[in-house]
This record gives structure tokens, sequence and C-alpha cells, in this order.
């Protein structure tokens, strides 16, 4: 077994391990993509929806509020964009699981 | 002699403990939107001399003078409203208003501040002194149903206009009664995004997002009501996503001229202020968000929403072309010109710094410090209307 092939199974052995802790969202981006996505929801998703997501011209993303939303509607809604309001479509900026991503930490605890 | 000596001693020690004057025309502050602080800057050491924490979220904040430049009033996104000394380099008083705010204005005699809402959608006076409140109108536009309130100007006459994004409309209240306001409203068309003020107080103009065009009041002819110019601007091409909404405050009118964003197209309008004729149109590396004159009006600066955020066009206005663009930075939030325009100040928010340009040659000259910084807002405003 090489050096590398042996990284790389200590690589999937930890994932998996990972796995077991808790479900893991289908495509859960990279550390790196997740601060960046971090970055972009506060600051520029922020100057419409508020660096906090208590809202602004756009409503507040919290838990709260959004409890009761279906979550295919809210990825859709940042993916594909509300026609008719300001919302604008991300698409160009994140793929659908990322969005995905996006709505689930919006529906719990948005980090910082 | 040595007696005669010692008075001029005497007198020359007493000078330099007694209290330092100094005017404030050349200062200013900058608000740091992530951590709640002003960094309070002079204009002319193009230094920071103070810094103030404790103004809570800052994002999205503006702020007004009193009409002596000594103190500011900001309004942040929680619907705090701080008053800041920036001689005593301190918060003097600070209240939170609403649950969202977006802004403020200063009337014309400088004695009340008003605040605009998003939620709940109204506006709400203070005393200037003591920023106690002194009078709310509700953005109610149908029975039980409130408006978030966008692009508040102060017009003369000691009254205030502003646009309901919501209901559609332009509103103008009378604060001559401080306690006891009078509202006229005028229809203006589908969900107005901000609105501004032309510097002789006479026109307000309501940018639309629904729809093409921009809403036009002549408070000289209230009677007449407001009308749409600019119509069909996007002459029916479909619109590009607007990943920032424009901002109208800060207008620029230079040689008889305004300089608008267009909406959803990478574009700034030119427009006639004779005849409010569209007379051209300047293609921009992005969604313009602030399109400001330089003082003179010789030249416009133009700013943009992300992801081209790290963007300037210079305009330069007798010919119309964009002379000069340049990465300034990234996320470039905000600019503001010093008080005569000889040079500019630009928030790099993602380099966490305030960037100085000359405008006559745009070298960089100079940088602050500041974290995530955003609006830039000197003493110079306090004279002017609708800033
Ligand atoms: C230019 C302003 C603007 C920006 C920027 C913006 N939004 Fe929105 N957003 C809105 C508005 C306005 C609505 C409400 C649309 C409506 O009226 O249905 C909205 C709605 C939403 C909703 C649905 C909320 C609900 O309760 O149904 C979500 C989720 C959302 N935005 C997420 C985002 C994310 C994530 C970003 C950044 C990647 C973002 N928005 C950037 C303006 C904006």
């Amino acid at each position: 077994m090489s050096a590398s092939n042996f990284v790389f199974g200590l690589f999937l052995l930890s994932t998996a391990a990972l796995g077991l802790v808790r479900p893991a969202i289908a495509g859960e981006p990279a550390p790196a993509r997740q601060k960046e996505l971090v970055h972009l929801v506060r600051q520029d998703c922020g100057s419409c929806h508020g660096m906090t997501l208590n809202g602004g011209l756009g409503p507040a993303l919290l838990p709260e509020t959004l409890r009761d939303k279906p979550v295919e509607g809210l990825v859709a809604t940042i993916y594909y964009g509300r026609p008719g309001t300001p919302m604008p479509p991300w698409k160009q900026f994140m793929s659908e699981a990322e969005a995905a991503w996006i709505v689930d930490k919006l529906m719990t605890k948005f980090p910082q | 002699m040595r007696l005669i000596l010692a008075f001029v001693l005497a007198l020359l020690l007493n000078a330099c403990a007694g209290p330092q004057l100094r005017g404030t025309g050349d200062l200013g502050l900058v608000i740091e939107r992530a951590s709640g602080h002003v960094t309070l800057v002079n204009t002319t050491a193009r230094q920071p001399y103070a810094r103030i924490a404790g103004l809570g979220d800052l994002s999205h904040a503006s702020a007004v003078y009193s009409r002596d430049g000594r103190y500011a009033y900001i309004f942040g996104r929680d619907g705090g409203l701080t008053k800041v000394d920036l001689l005593a380099e301190k918060i003097v008083k600070r209240v939170i208003q609403s649950g969202n705010a977006i802004g403020g204005s200063i009337s014309q005699d400088g004695r009340i501040v008003v605040a605009q809402n998003y939620a709940p959608g109204g506006i709400k006076a203070f005393d200037a002194e003591t920023l106690e409140l002194l009078a709310e109108v509700p953005a109610e536009y149908a029975p039980g149903q409130f408006s978030k309130v966008v692009g508040l100007a102060d017009v003369p006459g000691n009254k205030f206009a502003y646009a309901l994004f919501d209901g559609g409309e332009i509103w103008v209240t009378d604060f001559s009664n401080p306690r006891a306001p009078t509202t006229r409203r005028y229809p203006a068309g589908q969900q107005p995004y901000d609105g501004l003020v032309t510097p002789d107080g006479r026109h307000y103009m309501a940018g639309l997002f629904g729809e093409d065009g921009v809403a036009l009041l002549d408070l000289w002819q209230p009677e007449k009501g407001a009308r749409k110019i600019l119509e069909n601007y996007g002459r029916g091409q479909e619109k590009l996503p607007v990943f920032k909404m424009p901002h109208l405050r800060g207008w620029s009118v230079a040689q008889g001229k305004a300089y608008l964003p267009a909406i959803g197209r990478h574009e700034v309008l030119v427009v006639d202020v004779a005849t409010w004729q569209e007379v051209g149109r300047i293609p921009v590396r992005g969604q313009p968000v602030f399109v400001m004159a330089r003082p003179d009006g010789r030249q416009v600066w133009v700013n943009f929403a992300f992801p081209d955020n790290g963007r300037i066009d210079v305009i330069d206005t007798p010919s119309g072309k964009v002379v000069h663009r340049m990465d300034p930075g990234k996320g470039i939030l905000h600019m503001e010109f010093a008080p005569r325009g000889e040079n500019v100040w630009l928030s790099a928010r993602d380099d966490n710094k305030v960037v100085i340009y000359d405008t006559e040659n745009f070298a960089r000259i100079g940088e602050i410090p500041a974290a995530s910084p955003s609006g830039i807002f000197f003493t110079s405003r306090a004279t002017r209307i609708g800033f």
C-alpha cells in the first residue's frame, strides 16, 4: 500500500466516521467553500435580508420565520429567484446542493 | 522686565491648558458595519482620530449631521438611533426607535431628526437635541397594510418626502408643527426602491423596481401629482438580475443633467433636468449602486452590485464617456468626496480598509484601517439639501 493510498484510505474512513455521527447532507460543501457561502449570505444576501438575517427589503431568514416553509421551495427561491420581486436568482454563483446547504443552515443556526 | 516675562509665560501656559478650539468642517465618520463601531476621521490630515464602540447592528447604516457639523445622527439596521459628538469623541445619546430601520434625515431647520423604518413600516420624528419622540407616521397605505419606507429626503419647508415600496406611493409629510405632522400622498408606480431630492430641493424622484421608469414629483407644484419619466428605458428587454438595490441618495446632478443607475441593466441613464427627457445612457461594468458626482460636477463615479463590487468606473461629464476604470479593492460599498472633491474615499469592505484616491490623476494617496467599512459620511453633508 503506497503512502498516498494510505492517506486516501484514512480520508475515506474519517468521512465514513463523520457520516455515522450525523446524517450527511448530500454534497455538503468543502470547508473552504462553506466559508465563502457564509460570507456571501451574511454580506451579499445581507444587503436585502440584513447582516443578522433579521430582514430588510427581503424578509427575515431566521429559523423561527422559515420553520413552516417547505425546504424545496426555499431552495428553489434561492436558486431561481422570485420573478416580480427583488429576490434575484443565485444560480450563477452556487449549485442547487449549495443552496440546499444554505437553507439547512438558515433553518437551524446560521454560522457567523 | 522679569515680571512682564513671567506674565507672558503665565498667559501662554494658560492658553495651552484651555480647551483646544476647532471647527468641524473637515471631519467625518466611517461606519464599521460588522462590529458596531464608527471611526472618526479628519479629511485634512486624511487620518482617523477616534473610534467609538457600542452602536449596535450597523449593516446598512447611514448618518446625517446637525447643521453645525458637530453631531452625527447614525441610523442602524436594528432601529438604533445614535447621536455622536465628533468633537468630544463620544456617544451623547442612543435610543432604539424601531425593529428594523433603513436610514434617516434631518429637517431644514436642524431641529427634527426623522428615521425611516421597514418594520413597523413608517417614519418617526425625534427632537434633534434630546432624541425625544415627537411624532409617528405609520405607512398604512390601505387599511391594516403597512409599507416599507424607502428614499426618505428632507425637503424645504421642514417637510420630508419618501416612498412606499409596498404601497407604490410618494408621501410628503409636513413637520411645521412637529408634534402634529400632516401628510399628502401621491401615486408613484410599482415598487419604488429608493428616492432622492434634487440639489435645489424642488424635485423628488423615486426609482421604480417593479417597472421601468422613475416617478417625479415637482414639490413646487405638488398638486400636479407625480409623473413618470424614463418610462420603458429597458424597451421591453429582459432585465439582468439585480444582486443589490441601487442607491439614489447621493444623487448626481451635474451640468444640467442627472445621472441615475438603470435597474437590471449595466448602464447609467442621463437625463436633461430641464425637460426630464433621457439624453443618453452610458455603458458601465456592472449594475450601478451609487452614481455620484464630484462636487464640481466634472466627474461621476460609479460603483457596482455583487459580483462586480470590486470595480469603480469614472465618467467624464462633458464627453459622457467612462474615462477611468479601476479595481481599488474587494467589496467597494460606498464613496465620499472631500468637500471640494480633490479626493475621494472608498470603503473596501472585504479588505478592511478605506482607500483614498486623488480624483485628478487617480493615484492612491492613502488608506485607513477599518473593520468591514461601509458608509463614509463627511460633515460637508450638514449644509446640503437631501443629505
Ligand atoms: C436585492 C435584494 C435581495 C437579495 C440580494 C437577496 N434577497 Fe432573498 N429575498 C428578497 C425579497 C424581496 C424576498 C421576498 C420575495 C417575495 O416577496 O416573495 C426574498 C426572499 C427570500 C427567501 C424566501 C423567504 C421566505 O420566507 O419565503 C429566501 C430563502 C431568500 N430570499 C434567501 C436569499 C439568499 C440566500 C440570498 C443570497 C444568496 C438572498 N436571498 C439575496 C430580496 C433579496
